[in-house]
């Protein structure tokens, strides 16, 4: 109290005799991050004042895990290095992986096309342009053969870029390693399988909230018995973020999330600890570095608190929140893209210091196009040369105990549980969702952004400031028209090589099991065997579930 | 004549002719005047719904389920979806087309987003010019619906025949927003949701709030022709699921009845008439204050020397007012 | 006393692309700018596009596309429209459109092509400027 008392009386001091009229001549009349919290001039002992060590930080590896995930963190292995890809076809991506796997990359992450996340064949009307274009187009069972050919399934782990369809390519990949030797127990890999934030933000998707639940929540049942090494969700924020959220949101939307599936899977009748080690997080990497790398701690704490004392986990990897990262797509420009190098190289830098578990950093010309192979490769150099050369990764945590750092850690949560009680008074997440209360947060943050970028309150550099008028020419990876109709002619001749017979009975007892409140997965898996389109399945789920519109909210 | 063209193509059905003329009326009233005047005789067969609901009572779903339903039976739908101006930018949203494309094809219905454009009984006369149009061009079922449930929206409906107000489950401040301002011209209030909890009670607070209401109206003169319609017409409520359709048959039953209602006791002759006068008064407030400010621009400096007695006052607003009623050339 | 005219515009997303950020913050800025602004949604098909512009009889359409669809979509969605005779209508495409794509989408009556990080108040003046009626 005393040595507080001190140091507020030396700060007064300092301030009439040394900062004195440099107060009043800053660049800024108040500095706010990027969820519109004041910055301050100076941060002492004074602000964390109230900090106590062992229940606030901990040690790494240790409730409330503040310090990190684990123990001694890259010191012993360093985050997975895992590169975003696909594009065209099975046949394509598949060589664009063995290419990452020669660099470097540690984890593959599937990127699909978007008739595959929406459920739709390639032949699809609403297909019409997009096959293959931002991802790998996937129609059956055969093309997963073909992506991962050569790929030993028992040795990588795959993270799959998929939500409303997850169980089903969960299922293709299951009977792929089946069909390679590999038992489900040896897989490693994520699915995405979150639901709730597309209704919330990136909107792919497809049945109303109900029946999306229950799909999510057969994985989650499913995964814990039988594919025990597979993270059968990965609660995202990151779409939350690039739909125009503040980081403050991205963090309370993405853990109000979270608690959602939890309290569903609770009402399922499972056990807290026999789920909650598989669920993951998936979180962005944005502009402002010391508000996300604040972010990811208070994330931690959270949701380790949350864990113990509300839902009750006993085993510490229940309360223990992992999670991968990727860098803010929205934030690269299109104007003079290799600018976008630097700003992916201090967003990495941000969750590496962080604590991430894996990291996808972006490619410079993202903003103009899907990755070209050179561009690729500078992102996983960026990774690599922060992993190996910087000496960021000799010790765990390095941050903290930043008096700036632990006061904005702890503001974050703060903000974030002004968040939490309001969506708890709107009922929980899916009501909130249904009153769109998300929604309306998110676009008004996103409006509100952009129009500080046009009044130049935010800078972005030759965007709204040192704006160069040359022009520069990046070479760009086109995606050829033509891979549409090779898709289409594939999956016309799986379905005349199938047993159509056979798959139609499956098909048949999937519906009925759909009726039912049965696990799905093992119905999807026998469907997926007869090389069901998952357009075919999710056709069969629609009739049942009915699908989802959207209101609109600006 | 510039819009014969356009109106011969709308009368046999023409679906962009009838999408600019509506353009033409919104934006331009003395075009207005000579379109509606030309395509008058073809209207007076469609059947009109006003409906309305606050925000996040599942207008627009429930809207594409009725407006399906009545697909079914053949007929072809028009529908107006009225969204509010910002007063401050003088834009506007319009963002109901979203939940309502559905299913629905070019030929059997016809969605149309207007913006409100301010409050200055512009609305309703847009609206009645733009039911014109869609009557003429042949829907035989017209669908007005708005938000919120102010001044404006009353006056919109009285064009309908049918007014139905959406409710749903857990809202808690909607049947007060009722009670402030539509209370009075509600045929049918439709709880929507009825698979959320509460839709039950909902159901109750609406009974109610509508047997309080009779008694406070049996002493209130000025509401009589509401009221006779309350006591003839008690009016209905029923529960619906937009989502599955549920209820929807007896819905469409209860619509009939109430058509039925209005042909039998001859209310619906009643409500024409009120409309054409209504109308006819919302012209000609806006021909008279057209000539007043022509006129008055065109006399300023009479103008300017009168306003300069009112200052000395040697003349007062009353008698200035007056003195231009006598130059526009009616007599006091 | 006639009104002055409002501006009507489209705003939507065809495609199965999702991410409606710019296409929401785009009809905001065309709202605050005076227009009348009517957004689609997402998972817009050329039909759906074209019977929405027959029946609101838009001034300009802004198709927000991010997907790399454009070639597939954009083509189809103008040949609807002349099939209607529809031919006053500014259709304009923004997003993400490669420079070298813009010949192409040009010779097809597309414009605008603004990208990421243009300023909303260049494009409320293209919309302003490049109307056909």
């Amino acid at each position: 109290m005393t040595e507080t008392n001190e140091i507020e009386k030396e700060k007064e001091k300092w301030e009439a005799n040394i900062l004195k009229d440099a107060a009043q001549n800053e660049r800024q009349k108040s500095f706010r991050n990027l969820s519109d919290i004041e910055i301050r001039r100076l941060y002492t002992p004074n602000d964390i004042k109230d900090l106590d060590y062992a229940n606030y930080l901990g040690f790494p590896g240790q409730y409330p895990f503040t310090r990190g995930a684990y123990p001694n963190m890259y010191r012993g292995r360093l985050w997975t290095m895992r590169q975003f890809a696909g594009f065209g076809t099975a046949k394509q991506t598949n060589q664009r992986y063995k290419f990452l796997l020669e660099h470097g990359t540690t984890g593959l992450s599937v990127a699909f096309s978007l008739h595959t996340i929406y459920g739709v064949e390639a032949d699809d009307d609403k297909a019409l342009g997009e096959v293959g274009k931002e991802g790998v187009s996937i129609d059956t069972l055969k093309d997963m053969e073909v992506l991962f050919e050569g790929i030993n399934l028992s040795k990588i782990s795959t993270s799959m870029t998929i939500n409303a369809p997850a169980s089903i390519l969960l299922a293709m990949y299951i009977v792929v390693a089946e069909k390679q030797g590999h038992t489900p127990d040896q897989l490693r890999g994520t699915i995405q399988n979150d639901i709730l934030k597309e209704y919330i933000a990136q909107k792919s998707w497809i049945f109303p909230p109900e029946p999306s639940m229950r799909l999510i929540i057969d994985t989650i049942e499913y995964c814990a018995k039988y594919v025990p090494q597979w993270y059968s969700i990965s609660i995202s924020g990151y779409h939350i973020r690039e739909a125009g959220s503040t980081a403050v949101q991205e963090l309370a939307f993405t853990l109000a999330d979270g608690f959602g599936y939890v309290e569903a899977a609770l009402e399922r009748g499972l056990d807290i600890d026999d789920f909650a080690p598989r669920l993951s997080f998936f979180f962005n990497s944005h502009n402002n570095f010391f508000e996300e790398v604040c972010k990811y701690r208070a994330a931690r704490r959270i949701w380790a608190k949350r864990m113990k004392n509300k839902y009750g986990a006993k085993k510490p990897e229940s309360m223990r929140l992992r999670f991968h990262t990727q860098t803010a797509g929205v934030s690269l420009t299109a104007q003079e893209p290799e600018n976008n190098i630097v700003r992916v190289t201090l967003q990495a830098l941000s969750s590496i210091l962080g604590g991430t578990q894996s990291l996808h950093t972006n490619s410079f010309d993202e903003a103009l196009c899907l990755p070209t192979e050179k561009a690729v490769k500078i992102a996983l150099r960026t990774q690599q040369i922060i992993a190996h050369e910087s000496g960021i990764t000799d010790t765990v945590d390095p941050l903290a105990g930043s008096y700036y750092v632990e006061w904005l850690t702890n503001k974050m949560e703060e903000e974030a549980e002004i968040y939490f009680e309001k969506i708890e008074e709107l009922g929980g997440v899916i009501p909130a969702i249904q009153a769109n209360f998300f929604q309306k947060e998110i676009a008004n943050a996103s409006y509100k952004y952009q129009k500080e970028v046009e009044n130049q309150e935010k800078t972005i550099i030759a965007v709204n400031r040192f704006i160069q008028t040359e022009q520069t020419t990046t070479p760009l990876l086109k995606i050829d028209e033509k891979i549409a109709e090779e898709q289409v002619n594939n999956l016309n001749k799986v379905k005349q090589e199938r047993d159509n017979e056979k798959l139609k009975e499956k098909l048949e007892k999937l519906k009925e099991a759909a009726k039912s409140t049965e696990n799905l997965m093992p119905y999807i898996i026998d469907a997926v065997r007869e090389y069901a389109s998952a357009g075919e399945i999710i056709n069969v789920l629609k009739h049942v579930f009915g699908v989802y519109i959207e209101d609109s909210i600006f | 004549m510039e819009y014969s063209n356009l109106i011969t193509k709308l009368l046999e059905g023409n679906t962009r002719a009838a999408a600019r003329l509506i353009t033409i009326v919104e934006n331009d009233i003395d075009a207005a005047e000579t379109i509606i005047k030309s395509i008058y005789k073809s209207t007076g067969n469609a059947y009109i719904l006003g409906i309305t609901g606050a925000p996040g009572s599942g207008k627009s779903t429930f809207i594409s389920t009725l407006t399906n339903t009545f697909i079914e039976q053949g007929r072809k739908v028009g529908i107006i979806c009225v969204d509010p101006t910002s007063p401050i930018t003088g834009g506007a949203l319009l963002g109901d087309r979203i939940r309502m494309k559905q299913y629905f094809t070019l030929d059997r219905v016809f969605i149309r987003s207007m913006a409100n454009r301010g409050q200055l009984g512009g609305l309703a006369r847009a609206t009645e010019d733009v039911i014109k149009i869609l009557d003429a061009y042949g829907c035989e079922i017209i669908i007005v619906e708005t938000v919120g449930v102010g001044q404006s929206e009353v006056d919109i409906f009285k064009s309908a025949e049918t007014v139905i107000v959406l409710l749903v489950p857990g809202l808690g401040d909607d049947i007060q927003a009722i009670k402030a301002g539509i209370m009075e011209i509600t045929d049918i209030f439709v709880v929507n949701k009825m698979d959320f909890p509460g839709a039950d009670r909902k159901v109750a607070e609406i009974s109610q709030m509508l047997e309080l209401n009779s008694s406070f109206k049996y002493q209130s003169n000025q509401l009589r022709e509401e009221y006779f319609k309350l006591v003839a017409w008690p009016p209905e409520i029923v529960k619906v699921n937009s989502k599955t359709g549920e209820n929807f048959k007896e819905l469409i039953e209860i619509i009939k009845k109430h058509i039925q209602f209005l042909e039998d006791t001859g209310v619906i002759s009643n409500y024409l008439k009120n409309r054409i006068k209504s109308e006819t008064l919302q012209i000609l407030k806006h021909k008279l204050q057209k000539k007043v400010e022509d006129l008055i621009n065109s006399n300023q400096e009479k103008i300017e020397q009168y306003i300069n007695k009112v200052i000395e006052k040697s003349l007062d607003p009353y008698s200035m007012a007056d003195i231009i009623i006598k130059m526009l050339g009616i007599e006091k | 006393m006639t009104e002055k005219r409002k501006i009507k515009v489209l705003v939507c997303k065809p495609g199965l692309d999702g991410h409606d950020r710019g296409a929401k913050v785009l009809a905001r800025a065309l709202r605050d700018a005076g227009m009348e602004v009517i957004y689609t949604g997402i998972h817009q098909t050329p039909d759906d596009v074209v019977n929405t512009v027959i029946q609101e009889d838009p001034d300009a359409v802004m198709l927000s596309m991010l997907s790399g669809s454009h070639n597939a979509i954009c083509p189809v969605i103008m040949q609807k429209l002349k099939e209607q005779n529809i031919d006053d209508v500014l259709v304009a495409v923004g997003g993400i459109i490669p420079d070298e794509d813009k010949p192409f989408l040009e010779k097809h009556g597309l414009k605008g092509f603004h990208g990421p990080g243009t300023d909303l108040k260049t494009i409320v003046e293209f919309v302003q400027n490049n109307l056909k009626r």
